[in-house]
């Protein structure tokens, strides 16, 4: 192999590498030893003029050039798709055809929100159903931690994938309405299920482990 | 003297003014695309179809933003330093032929502004005298970024002149003359003729010392970004910044116009062809500039008076000693 190949020329054991964790591939560069005769020093230069290396490095941006392989996104007419496990700005699920908010205000994101951003009021309504009356994020405390889409029950809190969250006022940023999914999108099935943070994975039946029913 | 030629140097001046501030601003659009291609970016994008108006944007930005005096610089040649370098690089191209002589009408018009026997010493001698740019820009700056600048490009300058010089003597005897158009008859043949192949060395230490005289990106110490901010422009913003690129840009445009009728033939025969052809290899030597800054790495100013002293100026010696050995056998 020639990591110990190396290691034996240049008389680094294990010893020296210690507990530290350093990858297999890792191998130490051959440094040619510093030219200390005159005479040295000049071929060392007539070599690395000679050398051509400076062609290379010409003929390697001009190939890029002709491949023409550009890699920039032109950010405000086209934007890179997230990845669905990212955390960006809450959304707020309905049901599907109800349209009714899947919250059932249990309180749980309040409880386990770090840094204390999530504030909601729950009263019962006239069927005596527990309902939100008041729910308010402050994105400008929120550190993104995911933790309240992790705890929610009922996939109600979740995050979406809308990363563009600049505002001229700071009371912006607790948008409820913002977050929440329009009623006709809920209706109309338009509203994406959330495949992310705390989300039910795709294979999730082959995985679940029925309970026995007496212990 | 003669009212037409009055009439006629005043408008080549006007034209060759116009033309090399206007091509001083598609430079860097060129230049910004170019290096944006090589790598692997677009470039400009926003400012008309595929950024072409950048340059006027660019140009609207730098004529209309106020003018900063900044505390402590010295007021008067602080603010005269960045005309010299403009006007010293337009001075150089009075000498320049860009282009055969052609006839409108019956009249005879040579593009070049005044054809003077010393033509080469001329320029050389104006594009010295840039170095007062830089120089007294720095020094009146009252930064010391600048004044690291103004040191280096007063050491690079001055070592570099020295390279120019001698690298051209060489040509110089073979031909016999200092005027431009005496070295383009020289080579009006065809490309057998080129003085490039007849002195490659000189060409090639030409070049070099050409990078270092416009102070490009191998020999980019002057305004090197990373470790001197932007060097003698540091405190300027506005036209009298854009006055020091605009020269900068002239500069690497009439270097390669002289590299081309000093080694590649100029314009040949005077035909068509060769003024196309002309212009064709002065794009090339543009072209170059910037394919080295996507390249090439800068080297340090120790290594840089290391190549002009110890390394390029013995070989022009020596170059020259041996082009007067053949030249007398």
């Amino acid at each position: 192999m020639h990591t110990h190949d190396t290691h034996e020329q240049h008389g680094h054991g294990e010893s020296e590498l210690g507990n530290r964790y350093i990858s297999e591939h890792y191998y130490y560069v051959d440094i040619a030893p510093y030219p200390t005769t005159p005479w040295g020093k000049f071929s060392r230069a007539l070599k690395r003029t000679l050398r051509g290396e400076l062609f290379v490095g010409l003929w390697v941006v001009l190939r890029e050039m002709f491949k023409f392989d550009i890699h920039t996104v032109q950010y405000p007419k086209e934007k890179l798709l997230v990845g669905p496990r990212y955390r960006a700005v809450h959304a707020m699920q309905r049901l599907f055809e109800s349209g009714t908010e899947r919250c059932i205000g249990c309180g749980l994101c309040e409880k386990i929100c770090i840094s204390n951003c999530i504030r909601m009021e729950t009263r019962l309504d006239e069927k005596s159903r527990k309902e939100v009356s008041e729910y308010t994020i402050n994105l400008g405390r929120c550190i993104f931690c995911g933790y309240c889409a992790e705890v929610c029950p009922e996939l109600a809190i979740v995050h979406g994938p809308r990363y563009e969250n600049v505002s001229e006022q700071r009371a912006h940023y607790i948008d409820y309405a913002g977050m929440l999914t329009p009623i006709d999108m809920a209706i109309s099935g338009e509203q994406k299920e959330f495949d992310g943070f705390g989300a039910v994975t795709p294979h999730e039946d082959a995985r679940v482990k029925q309970t026995p029913l007496a212990y | 003297m003669d009212m037409a030629f009055i009439i006629e140097t005043v408008v080549k001046i006007v034209v060759i003014l116009l033309v090399f501030s206007a091509l001083a601003g598609f430079g860097t659009y060129f230049e910004r695309k170019v290096l944006a291609f090589m790598q692997r970016r677009l470039g400009p994008m926003h400012v008309g179809p595929y950024g072409l108006l950048q340059i006027a944007a660019d140009g609207i930005k730098l004529f209309t933003k106020e003018d900063i005096i900044p505390q402590n610089v010295v007021k008067p040649i602080f603010q005269i330093a960045p005309v010299i370098t403009a006007a010293t690089a337009f001075m150089a191209a009075a000498a320049i032929p860009f282009m055969p002589s052609f006839t409108i009408g019956d009249y005879t018009v040579h593009p070049i502004v005044a054809d003077i026997n010393i033509g080469i010493l001329y320029i050389l001698g104006v594009m010295g005298a840039g170095l007062y740019g830089p120089l007294l820009g720095g020094l009146a700056s009252a930064n010391k970024w600048s004044l690291i600048s103004t040191a280096r490009a007063a050491a690079i300058f001055i070592s570099y002149e020295v390279i120019t010089g001698l690298s051209i003597l060489a040509p110089l005897m073979m031909v016999g003359s200092l005027s431009l158009i005496d070295f383009n008859t020289y080579q009006a043949g065809g490309i057998g003729n080129w003085i490039v192949w007849s002195q490659p060395v000189a060409f090639i230490l030409f070049v070099i010392a050409g990078f270092a005289e416009t102070g490009r990106t191998p020999f980019h110490l002057v305004a090197n970004d990373h470790e001197i901010i932007d060097g003698f422009g540091t405190e300027y913003s506005g036209m009298r910044w854009g006055l020091f690129f605009i020269g900068e840009y002239a500069n690497m445009f009439f270097i390669s116009f002289v590299t081309a009728i000093l080694f590649l033939g100029g314009y040949g025969d005077g035909s068509l062809l060769g003024a196309l052809g002309l212009l064709l290899k002065v794009s090339f030597l543009f072209f170059f500039f910037l394919w080295t800054r996507a390249a090439w790495p800068d080297v340090r100013p120790d290594q840089l008076m290391w190549l002009c002293w110890k390394v390029l100026m013995p070989i022009a010696v020596i170059n020259i000693v041996i082009t007067g050995i053949v030249m007398m056998v």
